[in-house]
């Protein structure tokens, strides 16, 4: 057996059903012997799309994604998308070919010291110098990227590794890494001080970041604020922790969110941080936040705890783990007076100013949208004004809500929304994107047809870069610089030289005709929807 | 601004000290010295980080190098608990007189010269930093070339503190 060959046995080994990568000489011998198995080989149109597809496909799946790219740029392409999964702790396992050990260091063509690039992008990463190191690693890289908090694992494989021949194949069914036990159960004293401090509080809130839902504990922090009476607002990765109809949910927080949710955080007076980073865009000033309030701070990584706010009541767990635990527990209080102010915050909503009516509302279509689509339907957000009205309006019922969170990628909805649609063959997917977002991906329309991946897309259509104006014309007073798309394709003719129909809606008056059909079309379908670009910035 | 010596056991892997300057350079934090060498057990290396900072980058500085997948310990040595150690050589101009007035501040410091020139000295000395540093003052009325030091090594003392015990690792996993 080859080098190559036993790297396809691991993932084998480890139930991968598919790979998202483009090939170049440096892991051709890997992709030869993927021809010996049944697990995918989708192809992207750029690599950068390959690590966002595995990131979509980890969110859904809940396995590690896996993305394949060959030396050299192959290599240095999949950085940013690394560092997206890095930035919002999804699972990945990144394999990269390399050229021949023993020119390592020659600056040979297409050579790239990936492993010394990606490292502050990574959990971990592995540059594999013995063939028979091939199966304890790939073991290894699985188990880190899926384990404590999640992240990329990237490993650099010479293709002279590959084609090494490998006397015995055995998979490990135990990691051995003397350095590396995360944490899971939360420590017993710690979890009797949240129980105490949640009885002492009058007005406490929990706010859910998205390592509440990478812990798979959803339905736990439901539960558990539903039995205590507790309300929740949640980061923007938090989105979907719970319905956003339930009556214990209050929105976002941050800069981009709702200011009920804010305003029930600084209100509070016992914060239970879960599965957030608390970082700038959800708070932006810790210190305001955590001058009257007791600050629970509930994480995987002990790291977090005290980066950037310090907490009164840390505790290091696993929070699927650290909710079954909390719900042993009696809690004595009653919230219902600060649960009813609540509600006067949230009725008391400036209304929203609303665009010219020659076109489309956006956050007006979203909540159409949302109303229509299925309970269980995965929304994928792109990067701009698209995902701050997504943010907004959308309304989760059992669905997910996907997006770059942390490193704010633009490009990342189509090929995520393709990788979820790898991970979820029956359910609903709707990637929604600005024309800006969308230009980026477009490419992957390709792949999309190709593996018979389909989704559904929306692109919010105003000729411009839509956040950035939008920023320019609050701090540069309107003097706008290198924002007009000026020069972008027509969509319908674009979409249909894929093969893919599209529907453009130009204004409100037929609006639910034209959702109703975009939902009835099988997918691939796209929609065109014509945004006012005046709107916000005038 | 406090200074902390830290002592981490990491595996001995290649890149195991580029990862570990690599978080500290990310992340702005400050190494005043850094000190690596294998330990009995040769899967193991002993690597000493003299660091400053205030109290909570201080914390994140051992919480996330704690956090790194080769990283298997780190702890504080305290002065209080522990014994620090640095090789101080200097190399200084030295003429037949100078010679003589320097070997006397040479066996005060208990230093040794080991390289003799015709107008110069090479001069070790092993201490604590103050040490080394109150000797270097001693040499300021004469000139200098060259300095080297190694950084700081540690130790705790007794046997209470002992994180890792380097003839024991297997049984202790």
């Amino acid at each position: 057996m080859l080098g190559a060959d036993a790297m396809a046995k691991c993932l084998e080994a480890e139930g991968v059903e598919a790979v998202f990568g483009y090939p170049g000489v440096a892991i051709c011998p890997f992709f030869n012997s993927m021809l010996s198995n049944n697990i995918d080989r989708i192809l992207v149109r750029t690599e950068q799309n390959a690590a966002h597809a595995a990131n979509g496909y980890a969110r859904v799946s809940g396995k590690a994604g896996v993305c394949v790219a060959t030396s050299g740029p192959g290599a240095t392409n999949l950085i940013t998308g690394i560092a997206t999964a890095y930035a919002d702790s999804i699972p990945l396992v990144c394999i990269t070919g390399q050229v021949d050990s023993s020119l390592l260091g020659s600056d040979v063509f297409q050579e790239a010291d990936i492993t010394g690039a990606v490292e502050s992008f990574v959990k971990y990463s592995y540059l594999i110098r013995k063939v028979e190191d091939i199966p304890r690693i790939f073991k290894e890289a699985f188990y880190i990227a899926s384990t404590g908090r999640r992240g990329p694992v990237l490993i650099d494989v010479p293709i002279d590794i590959q084609n090494s021949t490998l006397n015995k194949f055995k998979y490990p069914e135990e990691v051995n890494l003397r350095t590396y036990k995360p944490t899971v159960k939360g420590h017993a004293v710690q979890i009797k001080k949240v129980i105490n401090a949640l009885s002492k509080a009058k007005r406490p809130i929990i706010c859910a970041g998205g390592g509440v839902i990478l812990s798979g504990a959803q339905k736990e922090l439901q539960e558990f604020s539903h039995k205590n009476n507790i309300p929740v607002v949640s980061t923007m990765m938090g989105i979907g922790v719970m319905p956003t109809m339930d009556p214990l949910y209050f929105g976002m927080v941050g800069n981009n969110g709702k200011s009920y949710a804010n305003r029930a955080m600084n209100d509070s007076d016992l914060l239970v941080m879960i599965g957030a980073r608390v970082a700038d865009r959800a708070v932006s000033q810790p210190d305001l936040v955590t001058e009257n309030t007791v600050v629970i701070h509930i994480d995987v990584d002990p790291a977090e705890i005290g980066k950037n706010v310090g907490p009164t009541i840390p505790l290091v767990g696993d929070i699927k783990t650290i909710f079954e635990d909390l719900m042993d527990k009696e809690i004595d209080a009653d919230y219902s007076e600060w649960i009813d102010t609540l509600n006067t915050y949230k009725a008391d909503v400036k209304p929203r100013k609303k665009p010219d009516d020659k076109f489309v509302d956006p956050c007006e279509f979203i909540t159409r949208l949302s109303q229509k689509l299925d309970d269980d339907c995965i929304y994928v957000a792109d990067v701009g004004q698209n995902q701050m009205w997504s943010c907004g309006y959308h309304i989760v019922k059992k669905g997910q809500f996907l997006t770059s969170g942390g490193m704010g990628t633009m490009g990342y909805s189509i090929p995520a929304a393709i990788g979820a649609r790898r991970a979820a063959k029956d359910r609903q997917i709707v990637a929604v994107c600005g024309d800006g977002s969308f230009q980026m991906s477009m490419m992957e329309l390709a792949t999309m047809q190709q593996h018979k991946l389909p989704v559904k897309i929306i692109i919010f259509h105003n000729g411009y870069l839509g956040l950035v104006r939008e920023y320019q014309y609050n701090t540069y007073k309107g003097n706008y610089s290198v924002v007009d798309l000026s020069g972008s394709p027509d969509f319908s003719i674009l979409a249909k030289a894929y093969g893919i129909e599209c529907i453009v809606a130009e204004n409100m008056s037929d609006i639910d005709e034209k959702i109703d059909e975009f939902l009835r079309l099988k997918e691939p379908v796209i929609m065109d929807v014509m945004i006012d670009p005046m709107y916000v910035v005038k | 601004m406090n200074k902390k010596v830290f002592q981490l056991i990491v595996d001995n892997t290649s890149g195991v000290l580029s990862r570990i300057s690599g978080l500290f350079s990310r992340r702005g934090y400050n190494i005043e010295s850094i000190t690596a060498g294998v330990t009995m057990d040769p899967k193991f290396t002993r690597i000493t980080i003299v660091t400053s900072g205030d109290d909570d980058i201080l914390e994140q500085i051992e919480k996330q190098v704690a956090k790194l997948i080769d990283v298997r310990s780190i702890v504080e040595l305290t002065p209080e608990n522990s014994v620090y150690r640095e090789l101080l050589m200097v190399k200084v101009k030295a003429d037949a007189t100078q010679r003589v007035e320097i070997s006397t501040v040479v066996d005060i410091f208990r230093a040794n010269i080991i390289d003799v020139a015709v107008d110069s000295l090479i001069i070790e000395l092993i201490g604590n930093q103050p040490k080394i540093d109150a000797f270097l003052s001693m040499l300021e009325g004469y000139e200098i070339f060259e300095t080297a030091r190694t950084g700081i090594a540690g130790l705790s003392r007794g046997t209470e503190n002992i994180s890792y015990k380097e003839n024991k690792v297997d049984k202790q996993l």
